[in-house]
């Protein structure tokens, strides 16, 4: 089984690229996947059927106790062959039902082939989470099939209808597929099944997944969506909503009625919808023009019937309802590809317009009539065997005084007359001469279409008197829940199952026969419940709902927002902070006597960068309180921390420069009193708060703290002195792996925010710099400026100034950058590498590496960037995290923990003992992510809105295409 | 464990200080609000390292004595690296929207959203669902006939018939008919 579900997912991956190459050819083939599923449940059929069942089982997640456990059982056997024979045939009448230039085939061929492999799933999976799972794929395969048609309003109206109606009743079967594998203390559904759960919360449980079945069997009230997803192609219509999809709630009523059919509430639900389902599905369908919505109806109609008759509970009424689901889908997908046929036969449904038909495609009208002849349950059909087989297992319910066996009893009967007189009518209207029209012009198409539903009613009518080859199939479920005393045959005999079938009948042959006077009473009846238009009220007034409650939320934007989560944070935190109190020990006032002295400045800086209104002032008063901080941690014991915290600081400095060069000098300033009132109150109250939780943290820091094993772990498992840096790419490797992670997709985001249609844009470089890199005397001639002073060879310091204008230019800074680039390049390479034993490390180096590049950049312009690094950011951001996650992935390999490392020590004639680990790799790795944001930054926030101020400046009308054209250059 | 009073008020005043100035519309002053807060997220972390102490470079002794906590300054590395991305992005964010809202000299205030919603926009978002609602609802009621009129030429049935389809048309004014084959 397994086996065959990998395959089914596999091929599904490929199918639509096969589409596309074959066209229509492609569903035979794919057709062998389904049909060898099918061969291959026979093949288990004496062992099954014997009462052994066949369990497959692959742990799949043991946390969570979850593994991909089938098991093939009678029950399942049977939907198995339903689920693979009737889809293997519809693949296959795909071939001539589409043309090869039907768009989206392949998708279309693609799912439909990963629908049947998923029905095989969820009628084998034995895990009730695995089946739950199938269940929800159905929902969304069937959303797609339905959806087809991506043009038209029906179908997309359609399809989502289903999608919602269906998932609607799948969250609220999961909440009873929880609450049962809790009670159950397993997600088998075999186990469940064995355990003999009772009580209240057992009923309940029972009582949700129902609701589940009932939306997925399209039963009152949720059965609506299924005439609407007629807009579906009709080879969907056959599969999903008359043999497959469908059948999921019934299999699942199946699966449970063994054990729960005693449940409080079972019989009432499912008997009492089943027969408002049959009763209004069938007087819906006598009055449809439109052969689909025919038996559209007629399939809501019949699986009300066959919930009755599943949720009935006795061993025999399983026995015909097993039967009858068999003969359900065997005649209903015959029908629905007959009406395909006939729609592209004569270009409608509609059966006013059709007349002769019957005459002109005698083959059809053959098929049509054995279908016909088992929907309505006529001998000798496998649909009358099933009937009967009901008529007796109802009538000797009732008779032993249960009143949902009489409720079931006159439903079923009154719902079969009803069948039988839309049966008949089908027929007629399909294939009937009628006087009044003119006879419809008919295009044969090719008689191969034919194979398909030609097979299912040549099983239809075989299976009939092969009646006990069915009972055989059908007897070992219903053993299950007792030993039965009747066998399915066509002949029992004059019992009162006989009468009542003739009674049927007849009755129904006279509904017929008087049509026009039914209409007319038709008409008479009002539409008191129409669920339809129910369904419409309630979206949309969701909808409107959303739309008020998003209007009212969110209104006052950016500002509005965070203040409410503000306010959330103060209500909720301030409670907690009022009610668990653990205070410090003691307070002192300071550690040291600067420590005031420098928070002093910190917070004057910060109320000043508050009331500045010009950019320039805020961002550098800002930039005190960073550089404040790098005092504390230097003061503190911190050297890692001061000086990773004063690269970032001026990096930061010079980013904020490069942008906000563009922006007007002066900020927008918030003038409302009741506004600036309400900022103050929050401002305030985070500050109370936060400072109690500082103060709560601190005093709840009882324990002896972990620093006292630090030196040890670091020195003797991660081989470096420097406890910071051992931390960062040893002990607590995956924090930075994260950081990284989140760096790469920063550099990224920044990225594609001003590059708008590319991610690796090659950077223009100065002309012929390559062939002269050897020799920096020979400067070409620069194009770009035309001043006589620049012309001519000589020395320049860095070769990207000559690109600026002279009064941009400033040899003081190119010689000073060209003298410390290399240095600092040198120095933060040794930092990298020192920053295992003394402070520094892969962010440190990184970022002095990325601060000389700044300077690269300030001195001379976007063209010296190019020159210093001519590959892409994304290149030095990729190998960066290759490093790291293949240190991670390689220690895996050689049978470690994920980011274990490994030390190779040794020495060196000159260095001496040298020991080298996996997590230098790994350092190294980080200092790449960081010099590949950095650079991403310089490029977007520096070469990018030079660009952008270049094209403005020269009256560029449109901005925006002006920096996509300056990103495609 | 003991506090250092001067380190908690820093802290809380530059929290308040943070906050106070993100919540105004301008997006440079958020931007300066988010690095206030962060650096005083930044104090509350380094507060739980306690005393100061010598740097965490391991002697051969491998004691810890004296040696200030290093797990904050972990911590502490990894969110400087992090917020020094996120401040770049945020900047990144703000010329892009000045970019192309075109606010020009009006700076970087974005204007308030859903401000002046109307009825008759929520409406619009609606429509393409509804229509397509409709759509079904058409269709169904195209085959669902009152009548069921054949070959016998009743009239009644016919007359039926046509009224019934004129009721079917009324029905479909007013929702877009032209969007069945888009």
């Amino acid at each position: 089984m397994i086996v065959f579900l990998t395959v089914f997912f596999v091929a599904s991956l490929l199918i639509p690229a096969l589409g596309k190459r074959w066209g229509t050819r492609v569903f035979p083939v794919i057709a062998l996947v389904p049909a060898a599923a099918f061969v291959y449940t026979l093949t288990l059929g004496p062992s099954v059927l014997a009462g052994g069942a066949v369990v497959e089982e692959l742990p799949w997640i043991p946390m969570l106790d979850l593994s991909l456990l089938f098991r093939m059982d009678a029950l399942a056997w049977v939907l198995s062959l339903v689920v693979t024979g009737v889809g293997a045939l519809v693949l296959l009448y795909c071939r001539r039902y589409f043309t090869d230039t039907e768009p989206g085939l392949g998708r279309f061929a693609a799912t439909l082939f990963a629908f049947a492999g998923t029905m095989f799933g969820l009628v084998t999976a034995d895990d009730i989470m695995m089946m739950f799972i199938f269940w929800e794929i159905t929902s969304v395969l069937s959303y797609l099939l339905i959806g087809h048609y991506t043009g038209r309003r029906e179908s997309r109206g359609a399809a989502l209808q289903a999608l919602l109606v269906t998932t609607l009743g799948g969250l609220v079967m999961l909440i009873g597929v929880v609450m049962i594998s809790v009670q159950a203390g397993s997600s088998s559904l075999s186990v469940i099944l064995d355990s003999g759960l009772s009580g209240p919360a057992t009923t309940a449980a029972v009582l949700l997944m129902l609701v589940g079945a009932l939306s997925k069997s399209a039963l009152v009230p949720f059965h609506f969506w299924l005439p609407a997803a007629m807009a579906a192609p009709t080879p969907v219509s056959a599969y999903l909503h008359a043999a497959a999809m469908v059948k999921a709630g019934i299999y699942l009523v199946a699966r449970l009625a063994p054990e729960f059919s005693d449940v409080p509430g079972w019989h009432a639900v499912l008997v009492g919808f089943g027969a408002w389902t049959m009763l209004l599905g069938a007087w819906r369908s006598l009055r449809q023009y439109d052969l689909k919505l025919v038996l559209a109806y007629g399939t809501v109609s019949q699986l009300g019937f066959l919930t009755i008759v599943m949720s009935y509970g006795t061993p025999e009424s399983a026995q015909a309802g097993l039967a009858l689901l068999l003969a359900h889908a065997l005649y209903k997908a015959t029908l629905f590809l007959v009406v395909g046929i006939i729609d592209h036969d004569t270009g409608t449904r509609d059966w006013r317009q059709l007349s002769g038909l019957g005459k002109r495609a005698p083959v059809l009208a053959t098929i049509s009539a054995i279908a016909v002849a088992s929907m309505a349950g006529l001998p000798p059909t496998l649909g009358f065997v099933a009937k009967e087989s009901v008529f007796a297992s109802l009538i000797e319910g009732a008779a032993a005084g249960d009143p949902a066996g009489w409720v079931a009893l006159v439903g079923v009967t009154l719902g079969s007359v009803l069948t039988v007189a839309y049966s008949v009518r089908f027929f007629w209207g399909a294939f009937a001469t009628r006087k009044r029209h003119v006879r419809c012009e008919v295009h044969h198409g090719p008689q191969s279409i034919l194979l398909a539903p030609g097979v299912l009613a040549v099983l239809t009518l075989v299976l009939g008197f092969a009646a006990p080859v069915v009972d055989h199939m059908v007897t070992p479920y219903a053993e299950t829940i007792g030993q039965t005393h009747e066998h399915l045959a066509l002949w029992h005999g004059f019992t009162p199952a006989l009468g009542l079938s003739a009674l049927v009948i007849a009755v129904g042959l006279l509904l017929f026969r008087w049509r026009a006077g039914v209409a007319r009473a038709q008409d008479r009846v009002p539409d008191t419940f129409d669920a339809a238009r129910g369904y419409w009220k309630i979206i949309t007034g969701i909808d409107r709902f959303a739309a008020k409650v998003t209007i009212f939320a969110q209104r006052g934007g950016l500002p509005q927002y965070v203040g409410t989560i503000l306010s959330v944070f103060v209500l909720s935190v301030g409670a907690a902070a009022c009610l668990g109190r653990v205070w410090p020990d003691s307070f002192r006032a300071w550690d040291y006597p600067v420590q005031p002295v420098i928070a002093i400045i910190m917070i004057v800086a910060a109320l000043g960068a508050a009331r500045a209104r010009r950019r320039m002032a805020a961002v550098l008063l800002v930039g005190v309180t960073g550089f404040g901080l790098v005092a504390l941690f230097a003061f503190h014991g911190a050297p890692d921390l001061a000086l990773t915290q004063a690269l970032v600081e001026t990096i930061t400095l010079v980013v904020f420069i490069l942008v906000m060069r563009r922006l007007p000098a002066r900020m927008y300033a918030e003038r409302e009193p009741g506004k600036k009132v309400r900022r103050a109150i929050i401002a305030s109250s985070v500050a109370v708060v936060t400072g109690a939780v500082g103060l709560i943290a601190l005093g709840a820091r009882q324990h002896a703290p972990i620093t006292a094993e630090m030196p040890r772990l670091a020195y003797e498992g991660g081989h470096g002195r420097n406890i910071v840096n051992v931390m960062l790419v040893d002990i607590r490797a995956w924090d930075t792996m994260g950081e990284i992670a989140v760096l790469v997709v920063v550099a990224t985001g920044i990225a594609s925010l001003l590059f708008v249609r590319t991610r690796n844009v090659d950077l223009k470089r100065v002309p012929g710099a390559r062939r002269s890199r050897l020799d920096r005397r020979a400067v070409p001639p620069d194009p770009h400026v035309s001043d006589a002073a620049n012309r001519g060879p000589r020395q320049a310091w860095l070769i990207g100034g000559r690109t600026l204008t002279v009064s941009n230019r400033s040899l003081l800074i190119e010689v000073v950058v060209r003298l410390l680039f290399h240095p600092a390049i040198v120095v933060s390479i040794y930092l990298l590498f020192a920053g295992h034993n003394e402070p520094g490390g892969g962010f440190a180096g990184g970022l002095l590496a990325g601060l000389a590049l700044v300077f690269r950049y300030l001195a001379a312009g976007k063209y010296e960037l190019a020159e210093a690094v001519p590959i892409g950011p994304g290149k030095v951001l990729g190998t960066g995290l290759i490093l790291a996650v293949g240190t991670a992935a390689g220690a895996l390999v050689f049978g470690g923990e994920a980011l274990q490392s490994a030390y190779f020590s040794t020495e060196l004639p000159v260095l001496g003992y040298v020991s080298f680990g996996t997590s230098t790799i790994f350092d190294v790795g980080v200092y790449l992510v960081v010099v590949g944001l950095i650079l991403d930054i310089l490029r977007s926030l520096g070469a990018q809105i030079d660009t952008d101020q270049d094209n403005n400046d020269v009256g560029s009308s449109d901005e925006f295409t002006g920096s996509t054209k300056g990103a495609a250059r | 464990m003991t506090a250092s009073l001067t380190l908690v008020i820093l802290m809380a005043v530059l929290y308040g200080v943070g906050v106070y100035v993100m919540l105004e519309r301008s997006l440079t002053r958020l931007l300066i609000g988010f690095l206030l807060v962060g650096n005083a997220t930044n104090i509350l972390i380094f507060l739980m390292s306690g005393e100061p102490g010598k740097p965490p470079l391991v002697g051969d002794d491998l004691s810890a004595d004296g040696m200030a906590d290093p797990l904050p300054q972990a911590f502490i590395l990894t969110a400087i690296v992090i917020n020094f991305g996120v401040t770049a992005f945020i900047l990144a964010l703000i010329y892009r929207s000045w970019w192309l809202a075109r606010l020009g000299d009006q700076g970087d205030v974005l204007p308030d959203e859903h401000a002046g919603e109307t009825e008759e926009q929520t409406e619009a978002v609606f429509r393409s669902v509804d229509d397509d609602d409709a759509a079904i609802q058409r269709a169904l009621d195209e085959s669902d006939e009152h009548a069921d009129d054949d070959n016998d030429n009743s009239r009644a049935a016919a007359a039926a018939s046509e009224k019934k389809r004129a009721k079917a048309a009324g029905r479909g004014q007013g929702t877009d008919t032209t969007g069945d084959e888009k």
